[in-house]
């Protein structure tokens, strides 16, 4: 028990040393095990912190684009300025234009500051009017047009504040900036105040950011996601209709039937190649073939959902072999054993049980193609649509956008109330995709079967 | 008659078939059904899929060749007088399909007869004003060439969409009519339907094979008349990249490539260590608990768009490098580099190297973790002397896949890594890529016959053969590794 | 049974290497050992047997703490080498394998040459000084697994591609190399022929020279063959634990004797 007796050399360690204290290359070993632990967690916690950090800062700056500042005030709808003809015609009302519309707007803004006493001595009246949305005019000429009785009235309307106002109640804009911004000037800040005190003005939520179509650069205030989320909807639902059946019907066919040979390998290749192509490789098979050479439309969802099908396919063939793979041999014994044939065995028997877990690779799939953006670039989807595409099958032929290609439009813009637009874009994508994922979840435990 | 028509009558046919097989076989015995060779059902379904199958098949067929042919009857029509020396003659040709779409819109809106197009004479009618009554704008008057062309693309369709109709109804037709002249009591329904099941499965796994060749024939052939307008040495080795549509345009792939591959070093040096440490340490340190809370989050991460990573990378990433490394150090002033686009790039390949190890680590046999244990190797000492060792074949392959993940990488880079294309060792300048060129030459108004068009289908094939080259030889690599401990 | 040499043995040492004292071992909610108390003296062959699922196995791991590395296993009572307690806080499960090396079921060589194998327990716990000293000790290990003749003329070819009465004679010779005092063996011939069995068998007489052997076997003749002291396992309990040819000739339990005359196990 003493290690007086350590011959050096051969040897080397203490023939009899006690396990109870630790030697001098011992407490080394464990020093150097724990730096490597510590390396390890270090790796998981920097992973953690990176998704904390992605999240925090995509909700920070999106959060607030459900929330928009509104002005609310009457306007005095002047039938000499909106119908010169007085007999409430719309064709004839729709000579006049948005600028025909503005100073009543004007008017009514400064009436209603004037009412209630808030001084405008210092913001000259373009400044005034630019306060409200650059939108504003459109929206009540459309809303007069559809309404014509309404002209002579005068009515109380709701407009949008300037994308700037709006950004200073949320942060993005302040006096201090406002000297420096040719857009927006202090003086308007000071109005906002005063309108917010006196109840004229007010942010709330904002269902126009999900339901509207996009808006210019001028006027990111009314720039909503309504296009971009139904042409998402319209091409997941071709890639849905697309691959769901020839996705199953290849994997049964390579799972279930299909003998080895040269041609069952190479298709075997392609698949496992194909999942690793790079997407925008799709993109240009989509603007070379279906565009191209097919003379599809450009920025339709038909196009889109048909390159995106070609990229989710590998995904969710190789999700149902392994689900089909899953099911034991012997259910398929049984069925063959009592007189059925092989296709009867797998269509009746092996199908139903593979099914959850084919269901699960869809959604995920289908997850992947919704948040794809590169190759849709390049099939024009970054066209600028205001129009929302007509119902289907037609609206599938329309041009329409994409959530992932909105968020990538808005990044391309200058004004900065884009940014916060475009996070917030992603914020609903990301709920989509997180909605789809729960539901795989789901799918998977219900019926998740241990044989 | 449109398509969906088409399809919709076929279907209608098929249901009859269904329906009639059903019945003969049953009529055949007397309504016992138990005497027929098959369930009753295989009968209809018979009938179904022979009226349907041939006639999509044929229908599919028609409409991807029927467009080909016409544009080539119709371009044999203009005389090379008709092409300007600054057009060429697809150029043309797109004019006349503009034409022949408007003259549709025109009739089928009814501001003119069809004889009327037909018959219609640029001398006798400014086209160009009346097509754009009814809202189709053209970039210039119609010459007679391309309004003949054009009438002729019409008729020709026309004709041949008639014809088409014709061939693929009567073809479900005659289907139905085979399916049921054979449906006796005897006939093996089942194994004939089941057949043709089979065909149709394994034309269903055919289309990973048609979409490579779709990818393969749609880059080669742009690339080829690319290097028909554009040297090839000056592609593979100019230094300069300087796209300018009037004409005189450098276009060296090296600094896109150059940007490419330094980007991807850089995220490989972010995503590599920490995925390999982080799917070490959840594979063999952590608790179930650590492990059950720490693998989903970092599996989110890669089941987040990269959009969404583009959008880190130019809001917080490329503003927080610039502000606190850039700038102090005297290194750059721009957000978008090198640094933002590859860090943000390592992020998003974490959990894709991380679950390829785990994978690759946890497929080493627990023998030999218990062999080097039970010699008093400590933990660590065994993971790094005897399971990193024994899946280093599997780990490279990992690290290839990843490696070809990030130079196919597209929006991390478009949204942070800038647009200029340079050569250059600081990571803190802006840089771009062969992907982020892709995007750029192809979006907007593009003129399919200019260099500056076509080289993104150059840059196109050298990405693919890039990423194929890897995966193809990375996915050998874990093949290989697999076979190993199996 | 007609194979059984049964002699009278000369247990050479009488000094005790390693004692149990109340034993117990829980996998979660399963108590796989009870109360076992056993003293297995220094060079000599202790034999563990006993039906399958007995816990000889996992009684053997709990000797040199092997039992750590699964979760969810709990380990009770004493066990003492050399009258200090492996369960001890202080004792690090590293040196204490050092010095109980052990050899396991299935052969398990490194994906690495046979001379990697061999010097991979010496370079991690330091034992040699030099390139020519580490020689030394792959040539003397791999000698005193009876493997040298075989392999010396291909030390850098793969340890994986010997055969498998090799691999584990291999595997033998790298638990041998960092000189350990104990040497554990977990069925170390379930998986080998007769013919590797038999070359292994011999090896094993041959350790006993310098190390105390505790082997476990499901094979009973093997027992007979290679061991001095027999511990016979049933259900968790150390049934009947005492010289070979007692167990073997006169088993004072009646289970011991249901299992050497074949009526369990």
């Amino acid at each position: 028990m003493t290690d007086l007796s350590a011959a050096p050399g051969a040897a080397g360690r203490a023939k009899t040393s006690s396990i109870l204290e630790a030697d001098a290359r011992t407490r080394r070993r464990n020093a150097a095990e724990a730096r490597f632990k510590l390396y390890g967690m270090l790796a998981v916690a920097t992973g953690v912190l990176a998704l904390i950090l992605l999240l925090i800062s995509i909700l920070s700056n999106g959060l607030s684009s459900f929330r928009q500042t509104f002005v609310t005030f009457d306007v005095p709808l002047s039938a000499e300025t909106l119908d010169p003809s007085g007999n409430r015609n719309p064709d004839e009302m729709s000579k006049v234009s948005t600028f025909g519309y503005s100073p009543l707007i004007l008017n009514g803004l400064k009436e209603a500051l004037s009412a209630r006493g808030i001084s405008v001595e210092e913001v000259p009246d373009a400044d005034l009017a630019n306060m409200i949305s650059r939108a504003a005019a459109a929206d009540l000429r459309d809303f007069v047009l559809a309404n014509p009785q309404v002209v002579g009235e005068t009515l109380s309307f709701e407009f949008l504040a300037n994308g700037r106002i709006d950004g200073f109640f949320k942060g993005r804009v302040t006096y201090e900036s406002a000297e420096r911004d040719s857009n927006v000037t202090p003086g308007q800040l000071r109005v906002a105040e005063a309108m917010v005190a006196a109840g004229l003005m007010e942010t709330r939520f904002n269902w126009g950011f999900i339901t509207g179509p996009d808006a210019s650069g001028q006027r990111p205030e009314s720039a909503g996601l309504g296009v971009a989320i139904l042409g998402s909807f319209y091409m997941m639902l071709v890639v849905l209709v697309l691959t769901l059946p020839i996705g199953v019907a290849a994997s049964i066919y390579l799972e279930e039937f299909a003998p080895k040979n040269r041609f069952t390998d190479l298709i075997e290749v392609n698949i496992s190649n194909l999942a690793a192509v790079p997407s925008i490789v799709f993109g240009i098979l989509g603007l070379a073939v279906f565009i191209n050479f097919a003379g599809l439309p450009q920025s339709a969802p038909i196009v889109g959902g048909l390159v995106l099908t070609l990229m989710t396919l590998p995904t969710i063939i190789i999700a149902t072999r392994a689900s089909l793979k899953s099911v034991p041999p012997s259910i398929r014994q049984a069925a063959l054993g009592v007189g059925a044939s092989k296709m009867q065995s797998v269509f009746h028997h092996v199908l139903p049980l593979a099914a959850p877990g084919i269901l699960t690779g869809t959604i995920i799939g289908l997850a992947q193609a919704l948040g794809e953006t590169a190759p849709l670039l390049l099939i024009g989807m970054v066209a600028f649509v205001r129009e929302y595409p007509e119902g289907l099958p037609q609206g599938l032929f329309d041009p329409a956008s994409a959530l992932p290609v909105q968020v990538y439009q808005w990044t391309q813009r200058s004004d900065p109330a884009f940014v916060e637009r475009a996070s917030g874009a992603i914020i609903v994508l990301l709920v989509f995709l997180v909605l789809m994922n729960a539901v795989a979840v789901l799918l998977r435990r219900r019926f998740e079967r241990r044989w | 008659m449109p398509v969906l028509w088409i399809v919709l009558v076929v279907l209608a046919i098929g249901l009859a078939g269904y329906v009639l097989g059903r019945q003969r076989a049953l009529a055949g015995v007397g309504g016992d059904a138990s005497h027929l060779h098959s369930l009753p059902a295989y009968y209809g379904y018979n009938g179904l899929l022979f009226a349907v199958v041939p006639a999509f098949l044929v229908m599919l067929v028609w409409l991807l060749v029927q467009p080909v042919y016409v544009e080539n009857r119709v371009s044999a029509l203009i005389p090379d007088s008709a092409i300007s020396e600054s057009s060429t003659r697809s150029l043309v040709m797109s004019d006349v399909r503009r034409v022949a779409e408007g003259l549709d819109a025109a009739v089928a809106s009814g501001a003119m007869s069809g004889d009327f197009a037909r018959d219609l004479r640029t001398d006798l009618t400014d086209v160009r004003a009346r097509l754009g009554e009814i809202g189709v704008a053209l970039g210039s008057d119609v010459s007679p060439e391309v309004l003949i062309a054009a009438q002729s693309y019409r008729a020709t369709s026309g004709t041949l969409s008639m014809a088409m109709t014709l061939v693929v109804i009567g073809l479900a037709l005659a289907g139905l009519a085979t399916a049921y002249v054979r449906t006796t009591p005897e006939y093996r329904a089942r194994n004939t339907v089941e057949a043709m099941l089979l065909a149709l499965l394994m034309l269903a796994s055919t289309i990973a094979i048609l979409t490579t060749v779709g990818i393969v024939f749609s880059l080669i052939f742009e690339t080829i008349h690319f290097f028909q307008k554009y040297p090839w040495q000056s592609f593979f080795f100019s230094l300069t990249w300087r796209p300018s549509f009037e004409g005189g345009s450098d276009l060296g792939l090296l600094p896109l490539l150059w940007g490419t591959l330094y980007i991807s070093v850089i995220a490989l040096l972010v995503s590599v260590p920490i995925g390999l440490f982080a799917a070490i340490y959840l594979s063999e340190y952590a608790g179930p608990k650590v492990r059950a809370a720490a693998k989903p989050m970092i599996e989110i991460l890669a089941g987040i768009p990269t959009i969404v990573y583009g959008l880190f990378a130019l809001i917080t990433v490329g503003p927080l490098l610039r502000d606190y490394f850039a700038e102090p150090l005297g290194l750059g002033t721009s957000s978008s580099s090198v640094m933002t686009a590859g860090i943000v790039m390592g992020i998003m390949l974490i959990p894709f190297v991380s679950s390829l190890s785990d994978d690759i680590i946890n497929a080493v046999p627990q023998a030999m973790r218990d062999g080097s244990l039970g010699l008093g190797a400590t933990q660590s000492e065994t993971i790094r002397q005897v399971i990193i060792p024994a899946a280093l074949p599997g780990i490279v392959g990992a690290i290839l896949l990843a490696a070809s993940r990030a130079i196919g990488e597209t929006m991390i880079v478009v949204l942070g890594a800038g647009a200029a294309a340079k050569i250059d060792l600081n990571p803190f300048e802006a840089m771009t890529t062969v992907t982020v060129k892709i995007v750029g030459q192809l979006t907007g108004d593009t003129d399919f016959s200019s260099p500056e068009s076509l080289v993104a289908f150059a840059l196109g094939m050298t990405l693919f053969v890039i990423t194929l080259g890897l995966n193809v030889f990375a996915l050998y690599i874990v093949r290989k590794y697999r076979e190993q401990y199996e | 049974m007609n194979d059984m040499r049964l002699t009278e043995r000369n247990v050479t040492s009488s000094e005790i290497k390693i004692s149990a004292r109340q034993v117990d071992v829980f996998y979660g909610e399963t108590h796989a050992i009870k109360k076992v108390d056993v003293a297995i003296p220094d060079k000599t062959v202790t034999a563990f047997i006993g039906p399958s699922g007995c816990g000889k196995s996992t009684f053997l791991r709990c000797l040199n703490r092997m039992n750590d590395t699964i979760d969810g296993c709990r380990v009770t009572g004493d066990i003492l080498l050399d009258g200090e307690d492996i369960y001890d806080k202080r004792v690090d499960p590293v040196q204490l394998r050092a010095k109980v090396g052990m050899v396991f079921q299935k052969p398990n060589p490194f994906p690495k040459s046979i001379y990697d194998n061999v010097a991979y327990g010496p370079r991690i716990h330091g034992l040699a000084r030099g390139k020519q000293e580490l020689d030394e000790i792959v040539e003397k290990s791999l000698r005193r697994a009876a493997i040298w003749d075989e392999v010396k003329d291909r030390l850098q070819a793969p340890g994986t591609g010997l055969s498998g009465g090799q691999q584990q004679r291999l595997c033998i010779a790298r638990a041998v190399a960092t000189s350990p005092e104990v040497l554990l063996m977990d069925e170390p011939c379930s998986a080998l022929d007769p013919i590797a069995t038999a070359q292994v068998e011999e090896l094993i007489d041959e350790l006993r020279e310098r190390f105390s052997v505790v082997i476990v076997t499901h094979s009973m003749q093997q027992a007979a063959r290679v061991s001095q002291k027999t511990a016979f396992f049933h259900l968790g309990e150390l049934v009947e634990f005492g010289d070979t040819g007692q167990i073997f000739t006169t088993p004072k339990d009646p289970r011991t004797e249901s299992y050497i005359t074949g009526r369990i196990g």
